[in-house]
């Protein structure tokens, strides 16, 4: 009994859900977001949880549950970056919001990927907007008199219900620019020399470790935790996801980034579209909310709905973010505006399914419609990037989710009163 | 300066003088009376000949849609629309094959302006958030004209909007009604003769701010009987100065009082209240305060809960503005849906898509384009011509304007959009915008495009926006 609950436990861990079957969706138009390009008539067999088939001729087997998909579009699950879904049920009510720590000497070590609510109202919300798979970012919990650089590690994470945690630690959440420099003490010189000094730090104390724990070393501004958390980003192998918006600050941040040999995600990046060709030189990806155009604050003043198209033409990879906490299902709208600015249509669903899957380096699970990814499915009732379209049908790892949220179940309980006598049973 | 020394320094000044000397007049006699307004507007429409756009897809606002339609516009003024006009000698004649016109956006709850882009301490003036009623402060002093999200609104298709002061307060203060013109003072933007509003606020925000202050309210129940409060001494405000005009103003007038002024105003019907409630229960109780005042309230904005009542407010004849995206920030707002407006509109009450924001003001086509498609998708039938009005129409009803703006009805203002698209498309872009029948946007023209002050030579102006 005890191996069939670690077998269970396992297979959880793998991704594939319990009671997995055959789903074929079959007759739409697939868009693969991937090498198979677009499929007028096409097919998606997924078993077990995994995409196995995605083509023009795919035999469906007997038992396979159907989802007639004939006249709608069929695209990957949305990939939402830079979210609190699983963190935070109401702002104001702080025991509900789980984004950032207030307590001192935990800034690099806060992990994101630990306290995930898979029961949290926002997620079938999000879901409905047709998004699967999300990353959860810490945020910043600023008290007074609190030096704090990093906010954190952001974990990704799966919206069917099941226990969140895909994958930890992807990224090292850290704002620059105006923000960050006023938590360095209110200059942006003061946070570009503390972040070099604390990069000195961790190096010094990754070969000192055992001399740490004698109480040999020189003592250094950081607890052990965070010094701990700081290693794989120092050693290039977790991405540093720098917040910043002004051209200035993003060079400043390509050339850290460059001396210190850290691997870079930009998020914001206003003024990305000045420095473009600096960002593709270095290689680096951006996320970006297109619809952010205004000169919100001095170091955005260029901002504009034309960011995410001149970035994509720079040859910069984009993935385009949603509207924050309850608001996540608006990203697929923040794509659909980058598309009537510019960017291509196939750019626009990429920046938010293939691109976020590569940024977080989890392109081998999600993020396209390929044997051997997780049957992460949406089907649509029109175009995915559009106001007048619905999703119709969402699947994550093969498994049809309820498409209700307590939104809708509030929508059905008060729409007999609305409705004509003829139409409804008016109470 | 003197107001000698203004005067001289004006090349207006015999004017301005006369407007001011007749504002004051009637400042002394009827000093809560909306139409002496001591801060006129100064917003004339230029002089622009007749045009007519030919061939787009029509939303009037008053429910139709029509096909291959014809819109002329005369002297700042719609002269018709139809399906088979003829164009006559004279007009210019706009291309809408293949596009979509409807009138002109209109925001019923918008703080730009008084929250200006760049945010900035020195621009923060949304919220005279040191008492809970300053129904004396009036947004349009705090209105900065240079506000870039002014012309991005334009280029959103927005032409007429109401700035409120924010919800810290029971009373916020009157609301201003702007033309959506570039002007360098908020006279020059202010609609001709709009009436005021009061923004009333309901709820967490109140209680919240005022109860971290140690003092009422602190509780819901300390915001209404503030209200309350409050509304008792306007009554008795308005019975002195009742009393001074029945006793044909002999003696000494009472003396004024800005706060008890505005609420006064209320009381006379004069100055419209627009609440910002969001739960269903807080906007009944609204309504029985309301009542016990003799006043009415003109719109409820935010409102997620309006839904749970949606025939009361039908028949009590209050409009409802609301998000279709927004939701579950605080306890009040948890229960926001996308079908809000439409619920509204279907119970056959007046449904508003409003912004409070400076994003989002630049796309209510979409936001009315996602509510009407999720109701649709739930089961409501609701057509273009019907949606359209939640951006229109309704708005201008709120906002007390919808005789002169909101629909493509002959006589009323030439607000007029044309859109590359369905409007409630994702990808439909404002490609021109009207206002008084003048060009005030076109996406190919930079002449239609200009930035505030604010933005010249500052970094990163080369792209549009």
């Amino acid at each position: 009994m005890i191996r069939a609950f670690v077998a269970a436990l396992l297979a959880c861990a793998l991704g594939a859900p319990a009671g997995a079957e055959t789903v074929a969706i079959t007759g739409g138009r697939v868009v693969t977001v991937a090498g198979g390009g677009d499929i007028a008539k096409g097919t998606v067999l997924v078993r077990d949880g995994r995409i196995v088939a995605v083509g023009a001729n795919v035999a469906v087997p007997p038992d396979a549950r159907i989802i007639d998909a004939t006249g709608k579009v069929v695209t990957p699950g949305l990939v939402a970056s830079g979210t609190a879904l699983g963190l935070i049920e109401v702002r104001t009510v702080e025991a509900t919001d789980d984004r950032g720590s207030g307590a001192p000497g935990l800034s690099a070590a806060f992990d994101a990927g630990y306290g995930l609510n898979p029961d949290s109202m926002l997620i079938p919300v999000a879901r409905l907007g047709g998004i699967t798979r999300a990353i959860a970012t810490p945020a910043y919990n600023d008290r007074p008199g609190r030096e704090l650089l990093f906010a954190g590690q952001a974990a990704a994470v799966v919206l069917d219900g099941t226990p969140m945690l895909m994958r930890r630690g992807v990224a090292m959440v850290l704002e620059m620019g105006d923000a960050g420099a006023e938590r360095a003490g209110g200059a942006r010189a003061a946070e570009l020399v503390a972040l070099r000094a604390i990069f000195a730090e961790v190096r010094d104390y990754k070969i000192r470790r055992a001399a740490y724990d004698r109480g040999e070393t020189r003592s250094y501004t950081l607890s052990r935790s965070d010094l701990e958390a700081l290693i794989p980003v120092v050693e290039g192998r977790m991405p540093l996801l720098v917040s910043v918006n002004r051209a200035s600050d993003i060079r400043d941040v390509l050339e850290m980034a460059r001396s210190e040999r850290l691997k870079l995600i930009l998020e914001g990046a206003s003024e990305g579209w000045r420095v473009a060709p600096d960002i593709a030189a270095a290689g680096v990806p951006v996320l970006v909310t297109p619809v952010e155009n205004t000169p919100a604050s001095f170091e955005a003043l260029g901002a504009t709905l034309t960011n995410a198209r001149r970035l994509a033409e720079a040859g910069v990879t984009v993935a385009i973010q949603g509207n924050g906490n309850h608001r996540e299902r608006e990203m697929r709208y923040n794509a659909g505006n980058a598309v009537a600015n510019g960017l291509d249509w196939r750019a626009g669903l990429a920046a938010i399914t293939i691109n976020p899957a590569r940024i977080f380096g989890l392109a081998d699970r999600i993020g396209s419609l390929e044997p051997g990814k997780d049957g992460d499915v949406v089907v649509w009732d029109g175009d995915p990037l559009d106001t007048l379209s619905r999703p119709i049908a969402v699947l994550i790892r093969g498994v049809p989710q309820p498409m209700q949220s307590r939104a809708t179940e509030l929508r059905d309980r008060y729409l007999p009163g609305v409705l004509p006598p003829a139409n409804g049973d008016k109470p | 300066m003197g107001l000698t020394e203004y005067f001289k320094s004006s090349g207006r000044a015999a004017t301005l003088a006369a407007t001011l000397l007749i504002g004051s007049a009637g400042a002394l006699a009827a000093p809560d009376a909306a139409g002496g307004d001591p801060f006129p507007s100064t917003y004339r429409a230029a002089a622009a000949p007749p045009f007519a756009i030919v061939g787009a897809t029509v939303l009037t606002g008053s429910g139709a849609e029509i096909p291959d339609a014809v819109v002329l516009v005369r002297a700042g003024v719609i002269e018709a629309v139809g399906a088979k006009l003829a164009l006559p000698d004279g007009y210019a004649a706009v291309d809408g094959r293949g596009k979509w016109v409807t009138p002109g956006i209109i925001d019923a709850h918008s703080h730009l302006g008084v929250y200006p882009s760049p945010a900035t301490p020195s621009h923060d003036d949304g919220n005279e958030a040191v008492a809970p009623n300053t129904a004396e402060v009036w947004a349009e002093h705090s209105v900065w004209p240079q506000d870039p999200k002014f012309r991005l609104a334009r280029a959103g298709g927005v032409t007429s909007l109401m700035i409120l002061p924010g919800s810290a307060n029971l009373f916020g203060g009157r609301s201003v009604t702007l033309k959506n013109v570039p002007a360098v003072t908020v006279q020059g933007m202010k609609f001709p003769h709009a009436p005021y509003g009061l923004k009333m606020a309901c709820g967490e925000n109140p209680k919240r701010v005022y109860g971290a202050k140690g003092r009422s309210p602190a509780t819901r129940m300390g915001n209404v009987a503030g209200y309350r409060k409050a509304w008792i001494d306007a009554a008795d405000y308005a019975r002195k100065w009742e009393k001074w005009e029945k006793d044909g103003r002999a003696g000494d007038p009472p003396r004024r009082d800005l706060q008890l002024e505005t609420l006064a105003g209320v009381l006379r019907g004069e100055i419209l209240v627009q609440n910002h409630c969001y739960r269903a229960d807080e906007m009944v109780v609204m309504i029985d305060v309301a009542r016990e005042f003799g006043y009415r309230i003109r719109a409820f904005h935010h409102a997620n809960e309006a839904f749970k009542i949606a025939p009361l407010l039908a028949k009590e004849d209050i409009c409802v503005a609301t998000w279709a995206n927004s939701w579950g920030a605080k306890m009040e707002s948890l229960d926001g849906l996308e079908e809000n407006a439409p619920m509204i509109d279907a119970a056959g009450g007046c449904a508003i898509i409003h912004s409070d924001d400076g994003l989002l003001i630049q796309r209510l086509n979409q936001e009315a384009g996602i509510a009407m498609t999720a109701a649709n998708h739930a089961g409501l039938s609701i057509p273009r011509g019907e949606a359209i009005k939640w951006i229109t129409a309704n708005p201008a009803r709120a906002m007390g304007i919808a005789d002169r703006v909101g629909t493509l009805e002959p006589g009323k203002m030439a607000d007029v959009v044309l859109w590359s698209a369905d409007p409630f498309s994702v990808y439909a872009l404002a490609e021109r915008v009207w206002i008084d029948g003048v060009p005030v946007w076109d996406r190919a023209d930079p002449r239609y495009q200009a930035p505030s002050d604010f933005l010249l030579g500052q970094p990163g102006q080369e792209s549009s926006r």
